[in-house]
């Protein structure tokens, strides 16, 4: 990790009920950094940027965004910190336009003063969404629908944006577009963190990956060490 | 945004036009009816009022309430007890009312949205509120109980116009509910092109997105049932000083919180002049249908045995059948796209 922290995990525990879903969890990401979380269906990662967001409260452990302990916050206080989400499944709003749909994100406090120019920002970033701003978002396609996903999130001007399965059911030309635009706001100087069952690509994209097994971090290195690795390779990369 | 592009400019012309004529209207109506249809209107414009009211929480929050004359009841009862026997002026009664209702209201939200009963539990926890509401007011002997609540009536107050004790003829009460009404709908309009709006439409559309991206979904949730209950109580001031009398059974009854679905549900759920329009189009149908059996009996065509009371439910029973099964987005929106009276959502500015 070349740069200062912009988030710490530590000791961190989640259950639901009595089953363990995240045990004993550490991780860090640098600001600017894109760092990717790879595990199997049930690993629990989702469970953990739903915890570092606030939707689920963990029993144990801290989550330290900027030095501050945010574990327990509810997850607006998050989101207001800077912190975004693009959680797993396209989730728009399928009753309202594609422009209701930013201006939903737009009325955040972090966006609401730029909300004018981040629309700009986010039409110029996906000139689809501009040609269709009046179009009910139910009615769009999937990768339509992500992008728009993505683009709500920027409205809230994050620091941070948690990815939980970006390319799940899209077409693989949607898929590469997808995560050109995660590596775009990266450069932009957006924070990333990635969980993708697309385990080949996201190890490319990103600088570091942690590999969660049964709610435990078993490994972590860079995008290319893991890569190389005769566990993950056979694991994840069926090679 | 300016005051005026949120209350109208989603509006065309033509759609202005009409709502500028159905105003024009409903104002001229007193002086143009018999005293009898501007008794129906009243009751129209009354449901219209209420439908807005419980369409805030469903149509546009997403939350289903069975149990919304609780609100009412509440509205009635209070500023009818402080102005029949304390001589407290219901222009006053009215805040009593709405601030125990908007408890209520936070008291069943908070309930419901901490811990997370959702759905049809939500609507079940409302109508329990209600049924416990109505029993206790039932036994509750300084508000008259089951031998009911009466407002002092006189026959010079039958003619006057008393604004502030609401004591006065059939037109004060008519314009009275007309403005509140047109109130009503003008602060639902406002609210639903605000942020409070959008994130009320957010949450109905998907509640786990609207938490993902950083809305506060209870605190907003909580917002939605405390001004619902409070413009129901609103409504309960209006019915109380209306009609004169309060029993629990009319008052809180289950029958009472259907009825006031019913005009949003046929007019449009999720729409803001569905609520106005359904009640236009089923109060009236409703007084038609049941004259028609009442004269199928005087004329002999059937007995006496078939009761007329029952007649306005079986009709409300068919016209809410029908409309779930032909038009489930309800009547106004496809009437608004036939007619073209709003503008498509990229026209919009």
């Amino acid at each position: 990790m070349s740069a200062a922290p912009i988030l710490e995990v530590r000791d961190l525990d989640l259950f639901y009920g009595d089953a363990a879903a995240l045990e004993d969890v550490a991780l860090d990401v640098g600001a600017g950094e894109i760092v990717a979380i790879i595990g199997a269906n049930g690993a629990g990662k989702s469970s953990l940027i739903r915890t570092i967001h606030g939707i689920e409260k963990p029993r144990r452990g801290r989550i330290l965004f900027k030095g501050q302990d945010i574990a327990g916050w509810p997850s607006h206080r998050v989101a207001d910190l800077g912190i975004g989400q693009v959680a797993e499944g396209r989730q728009i709003f399928a009753g309202l336009t594609v422009e209701e749909n930013l201006d939903v994100g737009g009325f955040l406090p972090r966006g609401r003063a730029t909300r004018a120019r981040n629309r700009d920002r986010v039409y110029a970033l996906f000139p689809r969404l501009a040609e269709r701003r009046g179009q009910h978002a139910g009615t769009m396609s999937g990768g339509e629908q992500q992008m728009l996903a993505i683009g709500r999130c920027l409205m809230g001007e994050p620091e941070l944006i948690m990815f939980d399965e970006p390319s799940l059911g899209l077409a693989p030309a949607i898929v590469q577009e997808v995560f050109g635009i995660i590596e775009q706001l990266n450069r932009d100087g957006i924070t990333v963190i990635l969980v993708e069952q697309n385990v080949a690509v996201s190890l490319k994209l990103a600088g570091r990956a942690y590999v969660l097994e049964n709610g435990r971090i078993v490994l972590s290195g860079t995008g290319q060490e893991l890569l190389d690795h005769e566990g993950v390779r056979q694991a994840y990369l069926g090679m | 945004m300016s005051l005026y592009t949120r209350l109208l400019g989603d509006l065309t012309g033509r759609g202005l036009a009409a709502l500028a004529g159905f105003v024009v209207l409903l104002v001229a109506l007193p002086s143009l009816v018999s005293s009898y249809i501007a008794t129906v209107a009243t009751i129209v414009l009354y449901l219209a009022f209420l439908g807005q009211a419980w369409n805030l929480m469903l149509g546009i929050a997403g939350l289903l309430s069975i149990g919304h004359a609780l609100f009412v009841g509440i509205g009635a009862y209070a500023s009818a007890y402080l102005f029949a026997i304390h001589g407290v002026p219901p222009l006053l009664g009215v805040l009593a009312g709405v601030a125990i209702a908007v408890a209520a209201g936070a008291l069943i939200g908070y309930l419901g949205f901490r811990f997370a009963i959702g759905g049809v539990y939500f609507a079940l926890l409302t109508i329990a509120f209600a049924e416990f509401t109505r029993i206790m007011v039932d036994h509750a002997k300084f508000l008259g109980g089951t031998e009911g609540l009466f407002l002092p009536v006189s026959a010079a107050s039958r003619h006057g116009f008393d604004l502030l004790n609401l004591r006065g003829s059939p037109e004060m009460f008519y314009y009275l509910i007309l403005a509140l009404a047109l109130a009503a709908l003008a602060l639902c309009r406002w609210l639903l092109t605000g942020r409070t709006g959008y994130y009320w439409r957010a949450i109905r559309d998907n509640p786990a997105a609207a938490q993902a991206l950083g809305v506060d979904v209870f605190r907003y949730r909580m917002y939605a049932a405390m001004i619902s209950a409070g413009m129901a109580a609103v409504g309960g001031v209006f019915y109380a000083f209306f009609y004169n009398n309060l029993f629990p059974e009319q008052v809180f009854g289950i029958e009472r919180s259907i009825e006031l679905t019913l005009a949003p549900i046929v007019g449009g759920v999720g729409t803001l002049f569905g609520p106005i329009f359904g009640a236009f189009v089923l109060t009236p149908l409703g007084e038609l249908f049941t004259a028609g059996v009442e004269w199928l009996q005087t004329s002999g065509a059937i007995g006496r045995h078939v009761k007329v009371d029952g007649v306005k439910p079986l009709f409300w029973g068919i016209a809410v059948a029908a409309i779930v099964l032909l038009r489930p987005r309800g009547i106004w929106p496809w009437i608004c796209d036939r007619l073209g009276l709003v503008k498509p959502p990229s026209e919009r500015s």
